[in-house]
């Protein structure tokens, strides 16, 4: 008799009070620069709209390539499991190992010279960035299910598409979601690198805060995708939760 | 009805055959079970049944077809397969596990919801409180409950079974075997099961296949290998003791004789003639039927004219399903040299001597050596 009562609410309940705390205080934080602002340098610079505007910016960069990511690294860490390609698997990982060891900004000042500047860019080396957690927990996650449960779909007849799709997959999710995590993590801090290569996001009050050497617009732009960050963290936590076996 | 025809199966880069030219011909409705030490080939046999191992020649016929002219799919479809508790899908419920092969069959919602419900009470787990359980939160004999039912969802006729109830501890294993016997009465299924417990393959087993190295030495009944093992292996598997064992597989409703009621009224000369009469024994049960619990001690009968010196209660008896072997170990706790035996409703349908047990062993170990 396994007694596993687990916490249902409170899991819930504490990743959703972490959300509303880390916004109250990025509202608190915007509310202060706009409100009090520095001086009139700060005032002309810093609006709600114009960080509502940069923060739309940045969460475009952020969804756009880490669901690009999501769909390309799953499918390819799937297929990767499969008798026909997984001698390639461990080849594959090293290359996207490879990638990640490149700095991200490199990465972003390389896809200037080969795609120009704008948020496109930003986009698509972000993509590329953030490939390597989803893909190596995809992988993972499906070579770590237990080869007897696996035997075991197939000894019973279930056929080779719904073992992958209602055993395997499934009891891969928690993996997969932890390399999501991770992924959508860092693409949320490395968008600020997009102000650079002129795609907007919040990296431009930290650009700006700099250029004029305003410390209240500088610790915005930096406290911000933090909170985006432990946010996001936050919310996986509590996706992570209701899908745990 | 499965038959392997010369079937040989080597392993890429092994010297040697896993299996080699087995022949079996395991019939309808029988449990055979391949017992041998780890290695010896008895779980790549079962697998080559439900093609998750090819072998490498010969032939296996499923109820008459040769088993590559079947689509894989369909043919394990129609195999029950039970392994360890760990091949339960952790993140299905209960009713999700058991609906596994009903759903790749295509069979409507409402015809597996109560197909599941019979097969939870089938293996005596209540529905309405399993159904949305999750493995987890099973113990280890409910696990396998839930893993027998799931091989049973769509009816096959063919069962294979791997090690099923290794992973219990002893006395919850003991339980499961017993049910599951009970169970196969009702089913009658094909059954192939691989242990490497003789233990368990004498229990359980109708014909036992004993392998080693891929080979088979014996293939038996349980009381023919254990009175004829056929090489020295075999006997070391047995372990010694075989006499003792085999009164494990006598049991007390073959091995009784019957009793004969008389009355309490009954005079002394009656008694004896009965006695006489049914050549039975010496014992017969007084008055009122079977259910009133004395007898009649034939010694002081003979010796006595009031009828009522005879009479002595029955203090203790023996179940129908007691093996010889409890028979045996009653006697010796007791100092008795004869039991009574009882159905489930107490009523007494016999009685055994220790003459019997003696009888009945002996007659097995010298039964035709031809």
């Amino acid at each position: 008799m396994s007694m596993q009562t687990r916490p249902e609410g409170r899991g819930h309940l504490g990743s959703l009070g972490k959300i509303a705390g880390f916004l109250a205080i990025g509202i608190f934080m915007t509310v202060d620069v706009v409100r009090w602002p520095q001086d009139s340098m700060v005032a002309r610079l810093v609006s709600y709209r114009k960080i509502l505007e940069l923060l739309g910016q940045h969460l475009y960069i952020v969804g756009i390539s880490s669901a690009l990511a999501i769909l390309t690294a799953v499918p390819a860490g799937i297929l990767l499991t499969r008798p026909r390609l997984k001698s390639w698997a461990a080849r594959v990982v090293s290359l996207v190992n490879i990638g990640q060891t490149v700095p991200s900004l490199a990465i972003i000042a390389l896809s200037v010279g080969l795609l120009g500047i704008g948020a496109r860019t930003a986009i698509i080396a972000m993509w590329i960035y953030s490939l390597l957690p989803i893909l190596h927990n995809t992988l993972v996650g499906i070579q770590d299910v237990d080869p007897a449960i696996i035997e075991a779909a197939n000894g019973m007849g279930m056929k080779p598409a719904h073992v992958l799709m209602k055993v395997e997959v499934p009891l891969a999710l928690a993996m997969i979601l932890a390399g999501i995590r991770t992924a959508v993590t860092i693409n949320i801090g490395s968008a600020i690198l997009a102000a650079f290569v002129g795609g907007g996001g919040l990296g431009n009050l930290i650009i700006a805060g700099n250029n004029i050497s305003r410390m209240q617009v500088l610790v915005l732009g930096a406290a911000l995708p933090v909170l985006m960050a432990l946010s996001a963290d936050a919310l996986f936590e509590m996706i992570e939760q209701r899908t745990r076996i | 009805m499965i038959k392997f025809e010369c079937v040989s199966k080597r392993y890429p880069n092994e010297p040697v055959d896993a299996v080699d030219r087995l022949s079996l011909h395991i019939r309808a409705g029988e449990i055979c079970m391949l017992v041998g030490p780890s290695g010896c080939g008895k779980t790549t046999t079962m697998k080559m049944v439900n093609k998750l191992i090819e072998p490498t020649s010969g032939t296996i016929h499923i109820d008459g077809r040769d088993s590559r002219a079947i689509d894989t799919i369909e043919l394990r479809l129609n195999i029950g397969y039970i392994i360890q508790e760990i091949g339960l899908f952790p993140h299905m419920t209960v009713a999700e596990n058991i609906a596994t092969v009903p759903v790749e069959l295509g069979w409507t919602k409402a015809r597996i919801s109560a197909r599941i419900d019979e097969l939870l009470e089938l293996v005596d787990l209540d529905p309405r409180i399993y159904r949305q359980k999750k493995p987890r939160e099973l113990s280890g004999g409910q696990k396998q409950r839930v893993g027998v039912a799931r091989a049973l969802a769509a009816d096959p006729r063919i069962m294979l079974m791997d090690e099923p109830f290794g992973a219990l501890d002893p006395i919850t294993r003991a339980k499961m075997q017993d049910e599951f016997l009970k169970i196969q009465e009702k089913i009658r299924k094909t059954i192939v099961f691989v242990t490497h417990d003789i233990e368990e393959a004498m229990k359980m087993g109708d014909r036992i296949a004993v392998l080693k190295a891929g080979r088979m030495v014996q293939l038996g009944t349980p009381m023919e290998i254990l009175a004829h093992p056929a090489d020295p292996f075999v006997s070391e598997l047995i372990g010694g003791r075989q006499a003792l064992k085999m009164m494990n597989l006598i049991f007390c409703d073959r091995l009784m004789h019957e009793v004969v009621a008389v009355d309490r009224g009954q005079s002394v000369e009656g008694a004896r003639r009965l006695i006489a009469e049914s050549g039975a024994g010496r014992l017969v049960l007084s008055s009122g039927g079977v259910h009133e619990r004395f007898y009649v001690d034939a010694q002081t009968l003979a010796q006595t004219h009031d009828f009522n010196a005879a009479i002595r209660p029955i203090a203790r008896a023996l179940r129908l399903r007691a093996s010889a072997q409890d028979a045996l170990s009653e006697m010796l706790r007791t100092g008795e040299r004869f039991l009574f035996v009882e159905d489930d409703s107490h009523e007494v349908k016999g009685v055994v001597d220790l003459e019997d047990l003696f009888r009945q062993v002996s007659e097995h170990e010298h039964a035709d050596q031809a």
